[in-house]
């Protein structure tokens, strides 16, 4: 049985060549086996090749107005940045930007879905366009720029700190030598604690993570000495501890970590929507629209609100394939960008309650600063 | 090329088509193109799709820094050290940890069968509790309840638990005490290692000797009493005790000194073993349990005592039903390692998942995780299958 299927394996091989080098042309020889052959052939190599180019072209913004709603690379376990209400909602800082985007597009801040991605998880996401934009606390590296997708608009100006036990005693990072250390895997937190340790010659043991609700069960349980993150991260986490007094955010800052939302790489069209929205909402606080008095400043005296709301002018709307009024919308679902923050992190915030500091407008003496709407 | 087949039907006039021979190969050749044509395409739709993303495919950044920090590695390692090596302490780590849960699950698992075994109702009763326990929940759940159960009631470092060894139990590891090997150790070693090699021969020979001749000639008090003998003379030779006991002793942070297992390995060994001793006893039971009654008692009416019964009728005839399943348990608990990714041990998946993030690299690190538990599958399984062939029943 063996030998005989020697034959027909070489056959095989040939027929192959063939077809993978002409495409499926007439049939080589006068075989009846071989005509059948090339007949199913014919029917998943030319099904196949459409379907495969598609994903590739056409741009991301027919891509979401085709389905009808944004699809948001987010998470459900930070508070304040990404998180669910009590009704099952998905809100938070980064969420409502995705929130912002959809109301732009669709005039319905409801028309997204956001996909929780672990930090591990969400630079493939976004390499493969799994998700139209990820707003989901990412710092802006030069090496992710590269690889991942499009970084947009600096939301949040973060820098990496440490919390630890209050009850340590310790107040300086000299005392760390020997110290264990809880960390979420696949971020940039990673990587500077590894640097700041390497730098100050000092040894530590790393207990890694990929979720980070494990991260901070596992210092909270007393498994690590500290755990450290983006400082507006530790300041989330602390809120939720049982015992929030009982841990110290040190006053040190170890790097910078500008959270930035992304969107794939190439489709210029996508990105440029979804930072004049980051725009829009920055520009809005500046101007003084807020969410409840948008519709009032329609009739605004001031020419640069009427250019924003779409009311003056055109901001690039036509190019962009979007309606006069969809940086309006945006604001008119979401609020300015201080309403969102003050939202989930202001003196009232329903999150916790974290000073603005850099994250003020420029005009302000903070380091929110974005292009004119015009 | 062509095929001949068709001629030769042609006596019995039977048409092609209803040849059953040139059915059969017609079928192969139209499943075997079709599953080409399936492969093809879907090669080509993933290269075209990679060109489309900009994703590279090489293999060119496992040079470069990995900058990552990896818990506890067993070979010197630190994040200015490349992503190759990162993968290869994980690989370690996956080494490690499938190691001595192989070992630890077929030990226990054989005990368990035989407590299952056992007529003594409460043996037999409390194993089968253990199996169907750990049998019938999912080997995640198992590696969180030890984990994030069990080590969430163990004392924080300050109050360690103590038992005697001394051991100390904390949220940091279990360090226990730990034989460490004095100056003039190896002494020792040797000695006992020669001792060792002339016992086995020893064994070899007197007990071909004793199936030849059919006489006693003691050949387990023999071997036993050389290694004995070897002990004590590499003890002489050392001058005293070859072994220091390292104590661990907390100093700064952390205990210092002793052996460590971290709460990530434990936890991850002790759920790897007990899963997979729940699965390999049944295994052992059914082995036995294959071994027809009447075997048992033909060797009894032989005159063979119990033990040469269990070591000469049972258990070679057992082997041969346990083996085969034994192995695809072991390539069960090598491949289920990667499960630890959830409890923060780094086996060389979760290694793999960090890398693809920190490198951007998905899918070269994919390829690389998939090719390595492959290999490791195919190793186990080659060296376990020499095994089985010399045990198997050999028809002359």
């Amino acid at each position: 049985m063996t030998k005989r299927l020697i034959p027909v394996f070489a056959l095989l091989i040939v027929l192959v060549l063939v077809l993978s080098a002409c495409g499926g042309g007439a049939a080589p020889e006068g075989q009846t086996v071989v005509e059948t052959v090339v007949v199913t052939v014919e029917v998943p190599a030319e099904g196949g090749e459409p379907a495969a180019a598609a994903p590739a072209e056409g741009g991301i913004l027919a891509r979401v107005l085709d389905r009808g709603y944004v699809v948001c690379g987010g998470r459900t376990d930070l508070a304040g940045f990404g998180m669910l209400d009590e009704n099952g909602r998905n809100v938070g800082f980064d969420i409502d930007f995705c929130r912002a985007v959809a109301a732009a597009v669709f005039n319905d801040p409801e028309a997204v879905e956001v996909v929780p991605l672990t930090a591990a998880d969400r630079g493939p996401a976004l390499q493969t366009a799994e998700v139209d934009i990820l707003s989901r606390n990412v710092t802006w590296t030069s090496s992710r720029d590269a690889q991942w997708g499009n970084f947009t608009t600096i939301m949040f100006y973060d820098g990496q700190g440490f919390m630890i036990r209050k009850d340590s005693g310790i107040t300086s990072t000299d005392e760390f030598d020997g110290a264990t250390v809880c960390v979420t895997s696949g971020t940039t937190t990673e990587q500077n604690l590894s640097d700041f340790f390497r730098q100050n010659g000092m040894e530590y043991e790393a207990v890694i993570f990929e979720e980070s609700a494990a991260v901070y069960g596992a210092y909270e349980d007393a498994r690590c000495d500290i755990t450290t993150s983006d400082k507006s991260q530790l300041a989330s986490v602390r809120s939720g501890f049982a015992d929030p007094d009982a841990h110290i955010i040190l006053d040190i800052t170890i790097s910078k970590e500008p959270l930035t939302p992304a969107v794939p790489h190439g489709d210029d069209t996508w990105f440029d929507i979804v930072k004049v929205v980051s725009y829009a909402l920055i520009n809005a606080e500046e101007l003084g629209i807020t969410q409840a008095n948008v519709e009032d400043m329609k009739s605004s005296d001031n020419i640069n609100v009427l250019r924003l709301l779409g009311e003056e002018g055109d901001w690039g709307y036509t190019d962009l394939g979007l309606e006069p009024d969809a940086l309006a919308n945006a604001i008119a679902a979401v609020g300015n960008y201080g309403e969102i923050y003050d939202r989930y992190m202001g003196p009232n915030g329903i999150s916790f309650t974290l000073p603005r500091g850099p994250n003020n407008l420029w005009t302000n003496g903070g380091l929110i600063y974005a292009p004119p709407i015009k | 090329m062509a095929l001949q087949t068709p001629q030769k039907t042609e006596t019995t006039a039977i048409p092609f088509y209803r040849d059953e021979r040139v059915l059969q190969i017609a079928a192969q050749i139209i499943s075997a193109v079709l599953i080409f044509i399936l492969l093809y395409w879907a090669v080509v739709n993933f290269l075209r799709a990679a060109e489309a993303r900009n994703m590279t495919l090489s293999f060119g950044f496992l040079k470069e820094a990995a900058g990552f920090p990896i818990s506890n590695p067993p070979i010197e390692y630190d994040p200015s050290m490349s992503f190759a090596r990162a993968f290869l302490v994980g690989l370690a780590n996956t080494l490690i940890v499938s190691g001595a849960g192989v070992v630890t699950a077929t030990i226990l698992g054989t005990l368990i069968a035989l407590a299952r075994l056992s007529s003594n109702w409460l043996m037999s009763r409390i194993a089968l509790a253990f199996i169907e326990f750990h049998r019938n929940i999912p080997l995640l759940v198992l590696l969180f309840i030890w984990y994030f159960v069990v080590f969430s009631f163990v004392p924080p470092i300050k109050d360690s638990l103590v038992w005697p060894g001394p051991i100390f139990i904390n949220k940091r590891g279990i360090y226990l005490s730990w034989p460490r090997l004095t100056e003039t150790g190896p002494v020792f070693l040797i000695a006992l290692g020669i001792g060792i090699v002339v016992a086995i021969a020893a064994f070899s020979i007197l007990r071909k000797k004793r199936q030849e001749t059919g006489k006693k000639t003691y050949f387990m008090p023999v071997s036993i009493g050389l290694v004995v003998i070897s002990f004590v003379v590499g003890w002489f030779l050392a001058g005293g005790s070859p072994f220091w006991i390292d104590t661990p002793s907390l100093k700064g942070f952390n205990f210092q000194g002793g052996m460590r297992l971290t709460p990530e390995f434990a936890g991850m060994y002790l759920s790897l073993s007990l899963y997979t001793a729940a699965f390999i006893a049944e295994v052992v039971r059914g082995g036995i349990q294959a071994v027809s009654k009447g075997q048992i008692e033909a060797a009894r009416a032989l005159g063979l005592n119990q033990f040469q019964v269990v070591s000469l009728v049972v258990m070679p005839q057992a082997l041969r039903i346990i083996i085969p399943p034994m192995i695809s348990q072991y390539l069960n608990l090598t491949k289920n390692s990667s499960l630890a990714l959830a409890i923060g041990f780094q086996e060389v998946f979760a290694v793999g998942k960090i890398a693809i993030n920190q490198a951007g690299r998905a899918v070269p690190v994919f390829a690389l995780i998939m090719a390595t538990y492959l290999s490791l599958s195919l190793l186990t399984s080659f060296i376990l299958n020499i095994y089985n062939r010399r045990i198997q029943f050999v028809v002359r």
